[in-house]
């Protein structure tokens, strides 16, 4: 009995390493209207302006020290902090000109950040510190990687560095490629694979046979057939189809999470609390890999991102490519001004995006959005009474049970809420899409999460 | 910093956007499913049955405008779910009750069974069961008083009521003799809403169409009467079809507030239902127990989902490093 289930598993396991035709079944999710208005729209780069923010906090993980002081000449692509942190990714600056502060800003989230304050000449004068690395082997591709201060574009802004340095008793032997992009208006990363879709290839074959990999899936929504279709042309060109493939995901909300993106190309489950190399496998933003491809070729590092900016405010919704730093104010102004007041700007998704208290505030590496909402589209309905229907349970990805936990919350209860399990959610917001009642089932399950972290 | 933001941008958490649904929507969509059997109910019953449903929709309403107002909190009638009871209650009564009973039920369920627990998701029994099991349990002559179909065309309808026993009530003593096609259409005695299956089932269609309902309480509750009244050597059809198995499977067990919330939950509620339903119709002294059945699986509603809990995503694997 055990003999044939092991020997079972084993043929599971080699059969498991094809590449998938279709992909996997995931758990919950919500249907979000696209509103990809942006997605057909070549990406325009703003004009260098004339003053960038850069924030020390650009990603997950310990913040930057400044390592320029005011009064200091810096040049496009020069390392202007740094951090000695594991956790962490150095900043360079996106404009050629003098450092004129170094400041603060209040983030959203409340904390004070440290700024370095760059006025530009207007020149964008390049470093000349700046050659292509030479990546041979595992170890020069995470330290290269980490030099280019790369974090994952797709919004949550993880060193990218540290989820190339797995541990080899990981036995992770697949890459997945997160194109699935499910946040409704964001098209940044879908521009990326109709702009530099060989960069995508290059960049993906390159980190799968540095770090040894088996296998590479690139996971795209089906909302985007050209990018589908233009990227498994080029796999087929370069007859790389025996190994890597691109593969159609459901539309539904939010294919593009790590975990459930993971489920739906490899139907593997990464454990509870760990990481994906845990399920043998490493997550990459298909605009993080095509950075990395024109990183090796170029050697220039991460100064500036293309971001969507959209909403029912914003008067010529488009892709903006902008240097980090860039203030949100120009960038509105780039894009035609307001057409109505905007009453909520987001940095990220709808979905999952922070709401900024003001628009003198920069943009980041993470950044992918820019989404400003009128008044119809920003009004806050008040939350009336939960009348437990399940929805919140049925679309949730991670199989909690948000109608539960919010009752938890009230008490503070922590063993209650550390039974259901709270710290595995990822606030992907199916749950407070998806609530009648219009609960804060988000905003309790931060709290849950902060009150099992606190214990109290 | 200095801020140059013309406007007081708001904030708030994520996400910033929704599906667009909300309670009202939803207790609407209820009360359309619902159209169909109370147009029937009238055709069969007269205008007693659309009295009855007015008062009884009019009276919960009332009743809880008036209790929120005691209490001093927000006012709920505008999100329809007093509405709905109030017509779920009508559906459970005897087509020739007196009117008085029918108002008494209503200020029961909803300033007692409702109200009294907090409103709208607070109640832990089903509000229109427990006032129907209340007026059973107090009137029980005036609350099993049937009458035939069309009763108020005959001649004498003005004076008398033409009183009849329900088809489960004539299988209890052995004497089924209502053909299927009348128990499926409805021309039998019973509780006004709940004789016709056919439009009851029209509503269930619309509701799982509308995804007010999954099929998970329906279909458990429903197959497991079918199977039991088999194992019994009785006809499974006329056990689904007569007495309140389909109103109270698609409307009844499927109250949001008191049934369990994950599917696996919901399939045992409804098993649970059939077997509580069968056991009163088949050992019980009375002859149906669709009522009972419902408001004893609410009761336990919150152990089965204590131990139906789902276990999050990724719980039940390995880190392949340590396989």
């Amino acid at each position: 009995m055990d003999t044939s289930k092991s020997n079972n598993k084993k043929a599971a396991a080699e059969k498991e390493l094809l590449l998938p035709k279709r992909p996997f079944r995931t758990h919950g999710g919500v249907h979000v209207e696209h509103m990809k208005n942006t997605a057909e729209v070549a990406s325009e780069e703003i004009p260098t302006p004339k003053k960038v923010i850069v924030s020390m906090q650009q990603h997950i993980g310990a913040a930057c020290e400044p390592i320029v002081k005011k009064g200091d000449k810096v040049t496009v692509g020069q390392l202007i902090a740094d951090s000695t942190s594991f956790m962490c990714a150095p900043i360079h600056s996106g404009v050629s000109g003098e450092v004129t502060n170094i400041g603060t800003i209040i983030m959203p989230n409340g904390a004070e950040i440290r700024t370095i304050e760059i006025e530009s000449d207007g020149r964008q004068t390049v470093c000349p510190d700046i050659e292509p690395p030479v990546v041979t082997n595992a170890d020069e591709l995470y330290a290269a990687v980490r030099k280019s201060g790369l974090v994952g574009l797709g919004g949550a802004g993880f060193p990218v560095s540290i989820k190339l340095n797995f541990s080899p008793d990981k036995k992770v032997d697949t890459l997945v490629i997160n194109g699935a992009e499910c946040e409704p208006y964001l098209t940044a990363d879908y521009r990326e694979m109709m702009e530099y879709p060989e960069d995508i290839i290059e960049g993906t074959r390159f980190v799968m046979e540095t770090l040894g990999l088996k296998r590479s899936i690139i996971g795209i929504e089906g909302n985007k057939p050209l990018a589908i279709k233009r990227l498994d042309e080029i796999i087929k060109e370069r007859s790389l189809d025996d190994r890597m493939c691109v593969l159609k995901l459901g539309t539904s909300y939010p294919h593009g999470a790590e975990k459930v993106l993971i489920k739906a190309c490899t139907n593997r489950a990464v454990p509870v609390g760990k990481i994906p190399a845990d399920a043998g496998c490493v997550v990459l933003n298909i605009t993080s890999v095509s950075f990395i491809a024109k990183y090796v070729r170029t050697g220039m590092p991460l100064v500036s991102k293309r971001i969507t900016v959209d909403g029912s405010a914003i008067e010529n919704p488009k892709n903006v490519i902008a240097p980090i730093g860039t203030m949100i104010a120009d960038i509105a102004e780039f894009c035609g001004g307001f057409k109505q007041e905007p009453k909520k700007v987001l940095m990220g998704g709808p979905m999952m995006g922070t709401a900024l208290y003001t628009l003198d505030y920069p943009i980041i590496k993470q950044n992918n959005g820019l989404i400003f909402m009128g008044q119809k589209e920003a009004d806050d309905i008040k939350p009336s009474d939960c009348i437990r229907c399940g929805r919140c349970v049925a679309a949730c990805p991670m199989l909690l049970t948000p109608v539960n936990i919010q009752h938890l919350v009230e008490k503070r209860d922590v063993q209650g809420l550390n039974d259901l399990c709270v710290m595995s959610c990822m606030e992907c917001g199916c749950c407070g899409f998806s609530c009648p009642a219009r609960r804060p089932l988000v905003q309790y399950l931060r709290m849950a999460k902060s009150i099992v972290k606190s214990g109290r | 910093m200095e801020n140059n933001t013309p406007t007081m941008l708001s904030v708030s958490s994520s996400p910033h956007r929704h599906s667009g649904e909300n309670t009202a929507y939803i207790m609407q969509d209820v009360l359309i499913a619902l159209v169909p059997a109370a147009l029937m109910s009238v055709v069969y019953f007269g205008w007693r049955s659309a009295m009855l449903i007015v008062l009884c929709t009019a009276t919960c309403v009332l009743t809880e405008y008036v209790c929120r107002r005691i209490m001093k909190r927000k006012q709920t009638i505008s999100d329809f779910s007093a509405a709905v009871t109030g017509v779920l209650l009508a559906f459970n009564l005897p087509p020739t009750l007196n009117p008085l009973f029918a108002v008494l039920g209503s200020v029961f369920a909803i300033a007692v069974v409702k109200q009294m627990f907090g409103g709208i998701g607070m109640n832990f029994v089903n509000p229109a069961l427990a006032a129907r099991i209340f007026l059973l349990i107090s009137f029980p002559s005036h609350m099993s008083r049937w009458s035939l179909p069309f009763f108020y065309m005959s001649a004498n309808s003005a004076t008398d009521v033409v009183s009849t026993a329900t088809p489960l009530a004539q299988m209890a003593s052995d004497n089924m003799n209502t053909p299927m096609i009348d128990l499926f259409i409805g021309l039998h005695g019973g509780c006004l809403g709940e004789t016709c299956a056919l439009a009851l089932l029209l509503g269930g269609m619309y509701l799982l169409l509308r995804k007010v309902i999954t099929p998970h309480i329906p279909l458990a509750f429903i197959g497991t009467v079918a199977i039991i009244a088999l194992i019994a050597g009785q006809n499974p059809v006329a056990h689904v079809l007569s007495g309140g198995v389909i109103l109270g499977s698609v409307f009844m067990a499927t109250d949001y507030t008191t049934c369990p919330v994950n599917k696996t939950g919901r399939v045992i509620y409804g098993i649970g239902c059939g077997i509580i339903t069968m056991t009163i119709r088949l050992f019980g002294s009375l002859p149906e127990g669709v009522s009972y059945s419902i408001v004893l699986m609410n009761i336990l509603t919150p152990h089965i989902e204590t131990l139906t809990q789902s276990s999050p995503f990724g719980s039940e694997v390995k880190s392949s490093g340590k396989q």
